[in-house]
């Protein structure tokens, strides 16, 4: 039988979005159904790097990082534990002179941002980070950048949103969605719930494009794999996260010892059970060409990795879009609907501000944090 | 390892034990050209492995009883060394859209992987200890029972004075009397399953009459030299000054606490079929109930769900070495039949009545040498139960009320059991075990850890080989 469900809002996806964006509408005073196919924090946000970096954004994001950073400082009166969150600094290594004039010329356009950005040349990495391989020649550092634990932080939003009076249905795939003048009826079959509300946010990580196609909004959705690996834990070597101008490698070393890496792509799981040729599946595996190149970028940036040996590698599933920014706000054909996902491979850190400018959105129909390059419309717009 | 000249597609074979080998000697005598990979120096598997170069003890001392099938094994593929490309010392540490890659060594040191695609592949993966941990049993001086059998066969020495074989299982007796053999004191044999057990799998066990003989051997002349053996035992905790290992505690059958002094414990409940790279291959598995394990789905022959993917021996379910035999040759014959080559139909009828009672055989061992009901009941939460990550039993338990996960990889993700070197094949019995009673489902409901390449430590400096010419790993 069918349960009857009702609340202010609807929220699709447990991911750090949905969960935050659940957590800031309750303390807001609204009533909160979340959906969650499986376990909240279980995808995207439960198997990422951990990267909570504001460091590489574009300056039009920064406003939206920022209004993150301050939520993560206090992370735990928001969700009641630390989640091993660090601000460890962020390291941006340049590998040749072009890549330090454009980490010089990323430092100037976002001077203004309160990032705090200290560039450092040959010299000074040498010095401050010995570890650090030759190929390196200088980098840029953001001291309050760090990382967190996202098998930890994810689910916590969740359950901060439970205890703060939201309803989180698990294991309970939205299978449905109907739209009459009253609002969103979303059903899940398995579940056998269906809430309605006049408020339905699409939280649905990489299978928000399905989920919009599906009421006829669709959006620029594609899929990708970002492709991690892990080593035994070693000797504490490294304090900073890492990252590289112009890609490749990123890495850090996690409270164990391992080292964390990531770097280039997986691929969708040959086994997922796709429940249509056109769903994204739920698991992703790590491509074997693209691991061995993760490989070389991590013992060529690290020579203590030389030695050692990678205990597993992993990989994730992931929305991205055509300009590789996140969709954030109101559908452009249904009133009520509000989307947030492309997070194209960055979503953890801004995950909790996009709660909240969720939040805002829903009730105060603005969001006082500039979202405008974030647009769901932005696609289609006529040239 | 010579060079492998073609570049077309061949059959390959994971593992070198007694169903690897049986499999690629059939296909080479069928004409056909397999590669046969191992990371072991030498053809033997887990039960005929070979002592190092350099060490010769003769195979009658190294393998009792079975030293002929030990050295037919080990000679097997000599006849067909124009044949069979036997790629030694190379792991396997994914599969991948039809291919494996193999990690190995060049001469100067450096790991290089190789993609090797398969036309077809037989998985002969053998298996390892089902380990189930209990207070203690990270200090030196605590192995598995594999361990101790290793530390005796390969390198000739044994892992106390005075001993201790202790959790269920046939290979309890036998390696307590391998050690006895050889001038260790074994100061008892402690069996979790009541002695009960096995009358209620008598029957079964009569399937292979001279297997049961070899163990009511092994039991007889463990009694005849006085070693005390117990059964339907609790094993408690293993104590001594220092981390050190001074005695094992343990309640016997009439819940009496009893205590036993040594330096040395072997501990094992069984074996575990070893898994992950058929599962990476995309085979369907399905719970054992027997075995309290998920398994590949197969057919008597072996065959998986994915066509061309055939798994035999241990790795498919533990039967022991004559069944791995059998099994390795019927799955190199159910190979041959989907290719539309001709095989012996009467040789495949023999195989298949061997294997049909081999199974039954193996289902009688479990029913005399089961896990141990109610294990995961009376563990201390202090008691660590992931080495690799150094996860205790009271860090699952509260995971388990905190997060409510209901299945394993959930739990993995929680409190990290799994994460860590052996990447759940040691801890990962003993995880499940502990969801299931902390969740109130059985263990079949828990699902299994997926598997993510490498399977087994990978070196971090592994190059890609390269490209061009020779497809030598
Ligand atoms: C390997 C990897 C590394 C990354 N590293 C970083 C990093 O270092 N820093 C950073 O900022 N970002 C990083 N990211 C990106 C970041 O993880 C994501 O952008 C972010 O987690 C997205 O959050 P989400 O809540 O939108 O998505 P998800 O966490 O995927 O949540 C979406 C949820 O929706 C649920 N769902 C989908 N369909 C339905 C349905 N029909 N019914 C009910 N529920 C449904 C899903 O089950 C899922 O739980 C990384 C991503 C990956 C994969
Ligand atoms: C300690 C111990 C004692 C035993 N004693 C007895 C006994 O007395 N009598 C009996 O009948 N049975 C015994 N067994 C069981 C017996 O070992 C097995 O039944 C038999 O070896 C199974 O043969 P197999 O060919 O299936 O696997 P195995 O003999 O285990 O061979 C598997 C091979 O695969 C290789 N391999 C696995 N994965 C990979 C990979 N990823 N890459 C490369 N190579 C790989 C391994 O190196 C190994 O050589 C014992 C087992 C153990 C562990």
């Amino acid at each position: 039988m069918t349960h009857h469900l009702r609340a202010d809002v609807v929220i699709v996806g447990g991911g750090i979005v949905g969960g935050s964006a659940a957590l800031f509408l309750r303390q807001a005073g609204a009533s909160v159904i979340l959906m969650e196919r499986d376990r909240p924090g279980s995808r995207a946000s439960g198997v990422n790097y951990g990267g909570v970096r504001r460091q590489g954004r574009p300056p039009e994001h920064l406003p939206l990082a920022q209004r993150a950073h301050a939520l993560w400082a206090n992370l735990r009166s928001l969700i009641g534990e630390d989640g091993e969150y660090v601000r460890s600094g962020h390291l941006k290594l340049a590998r040749s002179a072009a890549d330090m004039a454009s980490l010089e010329a990323y430092a100037a356009r976002v001077e203004n941002f309160g990032l705090g950005l200290q560039l450092l040349d040959t010299a000074d990495l040498r010095r401050l980070y010995p570890m650090i391989g030759d190929s390196a020649i200088g980098g840029s550092l953001c001291p309050e950048d760090g990382h967190a634990n996202p098998r930890l932080v994810s689910p916590a939003f969740s359950r901060a949103a439970a205890a703060a009076g939201a309803t989180i249905l698990d294991r309970a795939p939205v299978s449905d969605i109907r739209i009459t003048p009253e609002g969103f009826h979303v059903t899940s079959a398995q579940a056998e719930i269906t809430a309605s509300a006049p408020v339905l946010i699409n939280c649905a990580g990489a299978w928000a494009g399905e989920l919009a196609a599906g009421i006829g909004d669709p959006l620029p959705i594609s899929v990708i794999h970002p492709l991690m690996a892990v080593t035994e834990p070693l000797p504490p070597f490294l304090t900073v996260s890492i990252g590289v101008e112009g890609g490749g490698v990123y890495g850090r070393q996690v409270e164990r010892g391992n080292f964390v890496f990531g770097g280039g792509r997986g691929f969708a799981h040959p086994k997922a059970d796709a429940r249509s040729a056109t769903t994204p599946p739920d698991f992703a595996r790590p491509e074997r060409q693209a691991a061995l190149r993760l490989l070389a970028q991590g013992t060529g940036l690290f020579p203590a990795l030389q030695g050692c040996t990678i205990i597993r590698s992993w990989s994730g599933v992931e929305a991205e879009t055509p300009d590789h920014a996140p969709i954030i706000g109101p559908s452009r054909i249904h009133p009520g609907l509000f989307h947030a996902c492309g997070f194209s491979g960055a979503g953890f850190q801004i995950g909790p501000a996009v709660g909240a400018v969720l939040a805002d959105l829903v009730t105060t129909g603005r969001s006082v944090t500039p979202i405008d390059a974030f647009r769901p419309d932005r696609f289609s717009s006529p040239a | 390892m010579t060079a492998a000249a073609t570049t077309s597609l061949r059959p390959v074979i994971v593992g070198a034990g007694p169903a690897g080998v049986r499999a690629a000697v059939t296909l080479a005598a069928a004409g056909l050209n397999p590669v046969l990979v191992d990371e072991a120096a030498r053809p033997g598997g887990q039960i005929y492995r070979q002592p190092p170069a350099g060490l010769t003890r003769p195979p009658e001392a190294l393998y009792g009883f079975e030293a002929a099938k030990a050295r037919a094994i080990h000679t097997a593929l000599a006849p067909y060394a124009g044949q069979i490309d036997h790629y030694t010392e190379t792991l396997v540490w994914n599969i991948e859209h039809g291919a494996l890659d193999l990690m190995n060594r060049d001469a100067s040191g450096q790991p290089v992987s190789t993609v090797l695609p398969y036309d077809s592949l037989i998985l002969a993966t053998g298996a390892t200890d089902r380990i189930l941990p209990l207070p203690g049993w990270t200090r030196p001086g605590v192995y598995t029972l594999g361990g101790a059998q290793i530390a005796l066969k390969a390198q000739g020495c044994g892992i106390g004075k005075r001993v201790v074989f202790a959790g269920t299982g046939p290979l309890l007796y036998l390696i307590a009397y391998q050690y006895a053999k050889a001038g260790a004191t074994v100061a008892a044999v402690l069996d979790t399953a009541p002695f009960v057990n096995r009358i209620h799998a008598l029957p079964g066990l009569l399937a292979c009459p001279d297997t049961l003989l070899k163990g009511l051997y092994y039991t007889a002349w463990l009694s005849l030299h006085d070693v005390p053996l117990h059964s339907g035992v609790t094993l408690r905790e293993i104590s001594g000054p220092d981390g050190t290992v001074a005695a094992l505690h343990w309640r016997d059958a009439k819940g009496r606490d009893r205590e036993t002094a040594c330096d040395g414990i072997g501990l094992g409940y069984g074996l575990r079929s070893e898994t992950q790279l058929a599962d990476l291959a995309g085979c369907r598995f399905a719970f054992n109930d027997l075995h309290r394990v998920w398994l590949p789905e197969r057919d008597d022959a072996g065959r998986t769900s994915v066509a061309g993917v055939y798994v035999a021996g241990d790795g498919a379910g533990i039967a022991g070495a004559d069944a791995a035999e059998a099994a390795g040759e019927r799955a190199a014959l159910a190979l041959l039949q989907d290719r539309g080559l001709p095989v012996d139909p009467t040789r495949v009828t023999a195989l298949d009545r061997r294997l049909a009672r081999f199974r039954r055989f193996s289902s009688a061992l479990w029913t005399a040498f089961p896990v141990p009901a109610g294990w995961a009941h009376d563990l201390p939460d202090s008691m660590t139960l992931c080495r690799c990550e150094e996860i205790t039993v009271g860090t699952l338990r509260q995971t388990v009320r905190t997060d409510t996960p209901t299945e394993l990889n959930r739990l993995k993700a929680l409190s990290r059991i799994g994460m860590g070197r052996c990447q759940g094949r040691m801890c990962g019995v003993a995880a499940a075990e502990v969801l299931a009673h902390e969740t109130g489902r059985p263990v079949s409901a828990i699902a299994r850890l997926r598997p993510q390449p490498p399977i087994k430590p990978l070196p971090a400096a592994t190059l890609p080989a390269p490209v061009s010419g020779e497809d030598t790993p």
